[in-house]
């Protein structure tokens, strides 16, 4: 049953005897035409596309845990089309424009709120690499304000915009950027997924493959084996051991990220602001919380955790950024495993085993990317072809020269 | 995180800065046949383990040795350190003098 005002009051008015789970518990069937492994936004965003827009059959999610249990439920919320290598930016402009329908295509409230990006500059040369970046943005459809001083002061006027060592000396407005709220996004693709007859199957860990003459025939898992004919694998942080268990060697490394919530405070950050000079960014959660965080630790981990070195590199730029940040209280901290490719930007694609298919990479920028990636991998799997703003997502980019490296950092995955 | 070094005893992780998987001491030979394809993996490819991982930290502020730090990426417990440069001679790489100075 759809969700909507009327419904609501209906609900209320009858004590909200009428509402049932969003998707059922499915158990495993013997056989799907697709299997997707990993129940996080971007496994379940592909199930979803594969049914409404490419008219797949049977589907299932496997998850091995509960859904929205990984980085789709530990992120910081914030979705942005503000790249500038043209691998990059396309990919990320559909992304938002499937997030400006998203709500209504998904019939959910995923709570969009488009409040705008600012990413601060403090010298002559970031001006120049923020212009030219907003530039690429709008060439290939996106927005870009540079702002002045004065400008940044209108919006933020309580910022050190005075600190002898960095500055602040403008930024770059990307106004159609924002936050989402991250586990009502698992939960819409999983209601949406399920109800075109997906099976959303929890507690299922994928344990192996079963691969037969370079052909992938289904998965090994803790609960049984299922035969599949294709096989597609979306688990962020855990891309390297899954893809072991079918032989392959990844360009990609495990690293921890951490985020982190302040006690509730009056709205004060009503957009989302970057510090151009340290590892900090931050908005504000419409529960009144300061959201922020900053670097991923910086080596191989596969600890959810957090971890004091970082916590304090955060805080420290985050207090010279914003002084205030000192008074208030932090509630929480916890980390997310990145998979942590080696140009900084992400894998859509093809393995050399028929019928297995692999999304991942995305390091700790995919929630943005949910929907778009969804999308992408659901046009691959079905039609074995990349989607047409995805084309530059591939595994052998490295061996052909074709990296799509944002920072310039070269293959050193805890610098980008 | 504390890392025992082998010259100067424990030292916080802080003092470091992480390079990756000790593999990357095999620097594959240039001259071999398929050059291209080993230095393609061994720039890009990496084993990525959950669990024991050999890895390359460097005593930025410090002494600025190499190290190879056994660690657990799952529980971050550390169990062996040893001077980089060791390990590469007993793995036979020298450092470009000929076998026979290498002590
Ligand atoms: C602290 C933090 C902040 C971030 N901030 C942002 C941000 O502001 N903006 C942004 O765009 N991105 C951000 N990211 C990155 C973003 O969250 C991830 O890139 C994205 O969520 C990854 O895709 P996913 O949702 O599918 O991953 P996940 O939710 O991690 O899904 C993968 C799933 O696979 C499952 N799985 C693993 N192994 C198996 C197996 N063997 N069998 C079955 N299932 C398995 C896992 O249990 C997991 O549920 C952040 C990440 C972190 C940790």
């Amino acid at each position: 049953m759809g969700y909507s005002g009327l419904r609501l009051i209906k609900e209320a008015l009858t004590g909200h005897k009428g509402w049932g789970p969003q998707w059922r518990d499915a158990s495993p069937q013997d056989a799907y035409d697709y299997v997707i492994i990993g129940g996080g936004g971007h496994g379940l965003a592909t199930a979803y596309y594969l049914a409404k827009e490419f008219g797949g059959a049977r589907i299932a999610v496997l998850e091995k845990g509960w859904i929205g249990g990984g980085n789709v439920g530990r992120n910081t919320t914030i979705i942005r089309s503000n790249y500038l290598l043209d691998g990059n930016e396309p990919f990320y402009e559909f992304s938002l424009k499937l997030w400006e329908g998203l709500e209504q295509d998904l019939n959910y409230n995923a709570m969009v709120s488009q409040r705008g990006i600012l990413n601060l500059v403090h010298s002559d040369a970031q001006r120049d690499a923020a212009r030219r970046r907003g530039n690429a943005m709008i060439l290939n459809g996106s927005d870009a304000e540079l702002l002045d001083v004065d400008g940044v002061r209108k919006m933020y006027p309580f910022l050190n915009f005075d600190n002898a060592r960095f500055p602040i000396k403008g930024g770059l407005l990307h106004r159609r950027g924002g936050t989402v709220r991250h586990d009502a996004v698992a939960w819409g693709y999983a209601r949406g997924a399920d109800r075109r007859g997906v099976d959303i199957i929890q507690n299922c860990e994928v344990t192996g493959f079963r691969i037969e003459g370079g052909r992938v025939l289904g998965v090994e898992t803790s609960r049984g084996y299922i035969k599949a004919g294709k096989v597609g694998v979306s688990v962020a942080g855990s891309s390297s051991r899954v893809m072991a268990q079918a032989g392959m060697r990844l360009p990609i490394e495990s690293h921890v990220l951490q985020a982190f919530v302040s006690e509730g405070l009056k709205p004060f950050i009503p957009g989302v602001i970057t510090y151009g000079a340290g590892h900090f960014y931050c908005s504000q959660s419409d529960k009144g919380g300061l959201v922020f965080g900053g670097d991923i630790d910086g080596y191989n981990s596969y600890a959810q955790r957090s971890n004091l070195p970082v916590v304090e590199d955060v805080i420290e730029s985050g207090m010279s950024l914003i002084p205030g940040l000192g008074r208030a209280r932090l509630l929480r901290g916890w980390g997310g495993i990145m998979d942590m490719s080696m140009d900084g930007s992400p894998y859509i694609d093809k393995t050399h085993i028929e019928g297995l298919y692999f999304n991942g990479g995305w390091c700790y920028g995919g929630f943005k990317a949910t929907p778009a990636a969804g999308y992408c991998f659901a046009h691959l799997l079905k039609t074995d072809r990349p989607h047409d703003t995805a084309k530059a997502y591939r595994l052998d980019r490295f061996m052909t020269g074709h990296m799509i490296d944002e920072k310039g950092m070269g293959p050193q995955p805890n610098l980008h | 995180m504390i890392i025992n070094h082998p010259l100067l005893g424990p030292r916080d992780a802080q003092e470091f800065t992480y390079l990756g998987d000790a593999a990357l001491i095999n620097r594959p030979d240039w001259t071999s046949e398929n050059a291209l394809r080993e230095f393609h993996d061994y720039l890009h490819l990496r084993d990525n383990p959950a669990g024991e991982h050999r890895e390359l930290w460097f005593h930025e502020q410090g002494d600025r040795s190499w190290l190879v730090v056994t660690r657990n990426t799952v529980t971050h417990e550390i169990s062996k350190v040893e001077l980089a440069c060791d390990v590469a001679r007993a793995s036979g790489r020298s450092t470009g003098r000929d076998e026979g100075q290498v002590a």
